[in-house]
């Protein structure tokens, strides 16, 4: 049921842990649901110079944080802005249609990430969504 | 060598070498069509009466009150819809439980489509129904309670002739779901005032795609398929013999000796229990402790998710199950892990390990050896986990 990247993914993540002096760092989803994931994010010059994750979840929502970590690490945060649960889900060779709302957690955890970023040092930003902490595909999230 | 353990037992079990060297024959040389009067006809129909009469004695029934159908789950469906429908003039109530398996649960949901009404009776924390609860729930219109023998998931074991009794007493037909519990405990319909009870080859060593239905002599049951004499008019289509004869075989087996079978598996089921509550922090045995299947072992983890738990076991070669929601194709955890109380976050980590007459103490010893290790590394990737450190 899931691609060979998503089992290496979810077998050997990368970037697993927390950033103690992290510059931003973004939470989402919740416990209920079944998938929380947090992202911290080091970023030095507008680079994102290291990135590390902690993930509840289940196989895909940890190799979609460990992925979404690899893709961002490097880019400028406005770059890292641009990434999507596609560009994510693609790069894992795909995630079977239950697994999809993971990818979107992985998206919003890296902007709750920069988000946090941008509060911290004051710069404006207007959220590419509104993320309710939710997963929003689960029935017992009121 | 890469280890490969097998703690599924509840999900299926290995077809056993005696039973498939029984059935080999009615697949070849004793092809026949058991309605032929001639010979090879009379060859096919006497290994059907003997399989008959073999899950009759395993379960202390006759054997003209045994039907033999496609699958545990048709044995529910057609003990369910058929009593609804031949009991319909006397009443629409039926009376079960929250923790029932779907083949039960949805076949209900499907009555109450059609104008049926059934309460569903909570169980308490270990699983267990309270019989109190059942009769306050009893009706002038009740025409049939249906509660499992023993749950899949939790391994908890219901007031089986507790429950007859008050059917009984109130002339209300007594169906019982013992899928799990036949060959894993003493089932014996005429002592546990059970009228109606499913089972399924496949969970006791004989193979898939074959079942029973038991129906008390005197309990009106409507013809569940159309077409044919087969099954004393009632499940038309040609026999699956083959299957039929292994169901005969396996459930022969299966209840020779069954104490001494089920205190070996029992041991392995508390060795496994006493170690992980032992090893293993923030964990929560599910189910009754003492009225609980011989092979069933049910923790939640905290801070971790099934799914992922189950991944990390199987690339460790251990094979199980979990009542997750990520595992149950549902964005819901299990609804049993939920009508015992568990909050969502807790039946999200929960893992079944389910033991039979295949296991070692060297299978239980690798897995107290792994899963620490395993959950230990999940939970230092869980945001959860880190706040109950700090």
């Amino acid at each position: 049921m899931y691609s060979e990247k998503v089992m290496d993914h979810f077998a050997n993540p990368r970037n697993v842990g927390e950033i103690p002096d992290a510059d931003g760092i973004g939470e989402v989803g919740n416990a209920k649901c079944g998938d929380i994931m947090k992202i911290y994010l080091k970023i030095e010059n507008n680079v994102i110079v290291d990135c590390k994750f902690k993930t509840f979840g289940c196989g895909a929502a940890v190799a979609t944080s460990s992925m979404a970590t690899e893709m961002v690490k490097g880019k400028t945060v406005e770059e890292a802005l641009e990434l999507t649960n596609k560009a994510v889900m693609d790069a894992l060779d795909g995630l079977p249609p239950a697994k999809v709302h993971c990818s979107v957690l992985a998206e919003e955890a890296v902007e709750a990430a920069i988000i946090n970023y941008y509060e911290r040092n004051g710069i404006e930003y207007t959220p590419k969504r509104k993320c309710t902490g939710c997963c929003s595909s689960c029935s017992t999230c009121g | 060598m890469e280890r490969s353990i097998y703690l599924d037992n509840s999900a299926t079990t290995p077809l056993k070498k005696e039973v498939l060297d029984v059935m080999m024959p009615c697949l070849t040389s004793n092809f026949g069509n058991a309605s032929s009067i001639y010979k090879t006809g009379r060859k096919a129909k006497t290994v059907l009466e003997a399989a008959r009469e073999k899950v009759a004695k395993a379960i202390g029934a006759e054997p003209n009150e045994i039907y033999f159908t496609g699958s545990g789950s048709e044995a529910d469906n057609w003990a369910i819809k058929g009593i609804a429908e031949a009991y319909a003039e006397k009443g629409k109530h039926i009376i079960s439980t929250k923790i029932e398996h779907h083949a039960v649960l949805h076949t209900l949901e499907y009555l109450q489509k059609h104008g049926y009404n059934v309460t569903y009776l909570p169980v308490d924390s270990e699983g267990l129904i309270s019989l109190n609860d059942l009769k306050n729930a009893i009706q002038e219109d009740t025409i049939l309670i249906t509660v499992m023998t023993a749950n899949n998931e939790i391994g908890t074991i219901q007031p089986i002739e507790e429950i007859g009794r008050i059917a009984k007493e109130k002339k209300i037909i007594f169906h019982t779901d013992a899928v799990q519990a036949v060959g894993m405990m003493e089932i014996d319909v005429k002592a546990q005032n059970i009228d109606m009870l499913s089972l399924s080859a496949h969970k006791f060593g004989g193979p898939k795609g074959v079942g029973a239905l038991y129906v008390r002599k005197g309990i009106k049951l409507p013809s569940y398929i159309h077409g044919g004499g087969q099954e004393r008019n009632k499940r038309a289509g040609t026999e699956n013999i083959a299957s039929i004869v292994g169901l005969g075989a396996a459930i022969e087996i299966a209840t020779d000796n069954l104490e001494e079978k089920t205190s070996k598996i029992r041991a392995l089921r508390d060795k496994l229990i006493s170690g992980i509550e032992e090893n293993i922090p923030y964990v929560k045995l599910n189910g009754h402790r003492e009225k609980r299947l011989a092979g069933n072992v049910n923790f939640s983890f905290e801070f971790i998710e099934g799914e992922a738990l189950l991944l990390m076991l199987d690339l460790n070669g251990i094979e199980a199950s979990s009542g997750s929601a990520c595992t149950s194709g549902s964005l819901d955890p299990s609804h049993v892990l939920l009508a015992i109380g568990l909050p969502h976050e807790i039946a999200h980590g929960s893992l079944r390990l389910s033991v039979g007459d295949i296991n070692t103490e060297e299978d239980v010893d690798y897995v107290l050896e792994k899963l620490p290790q395993i959950v230990q590394r999940l939970r230092e990737m869980s945001p959860l986990y880190e706040r109950v450190n700090k």
